[in-house]
């Protein structure tokens, strides 16, 4: 006869999860988890605000310092060739992770951030008129608002805000009734930094261009823990930061459909972006120069590829498949701590825990986890309209990466007793 | 006592859980408001000023233990002080809190307020610990109206 047998704990091994994932080893490839903090050994678990960088990583930035800096696309001699070949080559290893068409439609930016200005500020300013609208949701990051904020303000559109129910989903029907012939503009998170909800993208990229809108998809959270490709997703921007997929800080990426880029004016005005400059007329560059003014982060996107190549290296779906367990147990554990109550309990959700403590203040409980080595992150994380919607004015915030182990959880877990000890 | 338990001393945790002259003043003479954007602290204080000399001081409000602990001691200690002994005691508290670590401090000057010493060893705090003698300050100096933003690295990724 056929019997279950039902095991204990959540680390048990499942169907599908047969192989270990080698965490042992791909610790060894990060230099700075050997780091020693107020004498105990870091565990870093602020992963949603930057991620740490492999040994690959820092090599090729000093390999690029040492042995082959240069200006791109300008010189004749040997090391801008190397240079340029390398940055163009980044550039083409972003093109394949995220499945663009062409790698015209990849421009670098200083990150997500910088990207979201970008498209508020050339296709914002270009498209919008007083009346139109910009639909975004209650969970952005601040950069996704603001932005907004400023081109509404310029040209007379309307920021329209679709609401999160208490799990932290946004609220899908009200979401549709907000959506209009009058939206131009739909810009929304995939992945929360502050909640872990993973959004319905395509639902939502779908349903935005039923009403004629172009939708822009804030992948800074998202594109470290799951396969994207923005030709099935059919967004028409795609943004994200690559210091938080392990890639050095400064360098971030603006995805855009070429029939889109193309009709945008551009940024900034500079050298690199334009083919001719006349005091009468100037001709501006091809996609994707036209939108890179001046001289770019070089060793930032050089950099950028090189840690995608790492993420390949060890596979977007394990990397994907362990977080999630990380999640589930870290969710476990903590949700068994007497008085702890995780923020954001949506459905999918990716390797990020906020909670509160009754009584204890995120900033004390920072302060005490650090203390033993624990790196958190306290705070509104700079999405203050989640905080408000909660009525709360902070949360701690536990984000892990494939790094992480299951033993600094449960370390974690003890440490978090130990503050509710101290302060009850 | 360990990094930790200096900064977080009985006094603190005690003020902390029992705050002292918590709550609002009706009609005081002297009012301010404060918020440390970082952390969403935020702190309301409350002064009836009688020639010269605080009569009462009271405040409201929501933060960190070290930012309530260090309202609810400076409620405790500024009643009956002239508005000049007041500021004397924002600038030793700041001294203290702000010297590096190898510095000396005379203890028994500061008086109550040296539980706060420890805070020095957390950089990352000492805004939370001044974050109501900035008020008081601010109070003093009659902006009422005005609260005061202690610029700090306000991200949140
Ligand atoms: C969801 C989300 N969007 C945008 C950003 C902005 O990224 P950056 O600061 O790297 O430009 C962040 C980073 O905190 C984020 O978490």
């Amino acid at each position: 006869m056929f019997k279950f047998k039902i095991q204990e704990g959540l680390k048990v091994i499942q169907p599908g999860q047969l192989v270990e994932f080698p965490v042992a080893q791909i610790r060894g490839d990060f230099p700075i988890l050997q780091r020693i903090v107020h004498n105990k050994p870091l565990i870093y678990f602020d992963n949603a605000a930057t991620t740490q960088k492999p040994r690959s990583v820092i090599d090729t930035i000093t390999n690029y310092y040492t042995s082959y800096n240069s200006n791109i696309h300008r010189g004749v001699h040997y090391l801008s060739q190397l240079a340029t070949d390398d940055y163009e080559k980044a550039r083409k290893i972003i093109q394949k992770f995220i499945n663009a068409g062409s790698s015209d439609e990849i421009i670098y930016t200083r990150g997500a951030t910088e990207s979201i200005n970008l498209v508020a500020a050339t296709y914002g300013r270009a498209n919008l008129k007083s009346g139109d609208e910009v639909l975004i949701s209650y969970m952005e990051h601040h950069s996704n608002i603001v932005p907004w904020q400023i081109i509404c303000e310029q040209t007379g559109a309307k920021l329209i805000v679709a609401p999160i129910d208490d799990n932290g989903d946004i609220i899908l029907e009200e979401f549709n009734k907000l959506l209009n012939d009058r939206t131009k503009i739909v810009s929304i998170v995939h992945i929360s930094n502050s909640l872990g909800t993973i959004n319905p993208i395509k639902e939502i990229i779908d349903r935005g261009h039923r009403y004629g809108a172009v939708v822009l998809i804030d992948g800074a959270q998202s594109v470290q823990h799951a396969k994207i490709d923005v030709k099935t997703l059919d967004c028409d921007f795609f943004v994200f930061s690559g210091h938080k997929i392990y890639g050095p800080t400064g360098i971030g990426v603006l995805y855009g459909k070429r029939a889109i880029l193309e009709k945008m004016p551009p940024y900034q005005g500079g050298g690199d972006m334009i083919k001719s400059v006349r005091f009468e007329r100037t001709i501006y560059n091809d996609l994707p120069y036209k939108f890179e003014a001046g001289t770019p982060n070089i060793v930032g996107a050089i950099g950028l590829g090189e840690a995608i190549d790492y993420l390949h290296s060890i596979g977007i779906e394990a990397i994907a498949n362990y977080e999630t367990r990380l999640l589930n147990y870290a969710t476990h554990v903590i949700s068994e701590i007497p008085g702890v109550e995780i923020i954001g309990k949506a459905k999918h959700k990716s390797s990020v825990i906020s909670f509160v403590i009754v009584g204890i203040h995120p900033h004390d409980i920072g302060t005490m986890l650090d203390v033993d080595g624990i790196a958190i992150r306290t705070g509104h994380h700079c999405t203050e309209p989640v905080m408000h919607r909660y009525g709360i004015p902070a949360t701690s915030r536990a984000s892990f990466a494939f790094y992480n182990t299951f033993e600094e959880i449960d370390y974690f877990a003890e440490s978090l007793k130990k503050v509710i000890k101290m302060f009850s | 006592m360990n990094e930790i338990q200096e900064l977080y001393q009985q006094v603190i945790l005690d003020h902390n859980k029992n705050p002292r002259n918590f709550g609002a003043i009706e009609h005081p003479s002297h009012f301010a408001e404060g918020h440390n954007p970082l952390c969403g602290d935020h702190l309301d204080l409350y002064m009836n000023i009688e020639e010269g000399i605080i009569k009462e001081v009271r405040f409201n409000g929501s933060g960190c233990a070290i930012s309530k602990a260090s309202a609810s001691v400076m409620t405790t200690i500024l009643k009956n002080k002239t508005i000049t002994e007041a500021q004397e005691l924002f600038k030793s508290f700041q001294e203290a809190v702000t010297s590096d670590t190898e510095t000396l401090i005379d203890e028994i000057n500061l008086g109550k307020l040296a539980v706060f010493c420890g805070v020095r060893e957390f950089p990352a705090r000492v805004k939370c610990a001044s974050l109501p003698w900035h008020t008081l300050i601010n109070a003093l100096e009659g902006k009422q109206e005005s609260s005061i933003e202690i610029q700090s690295e306000n991200h949140g990724k």
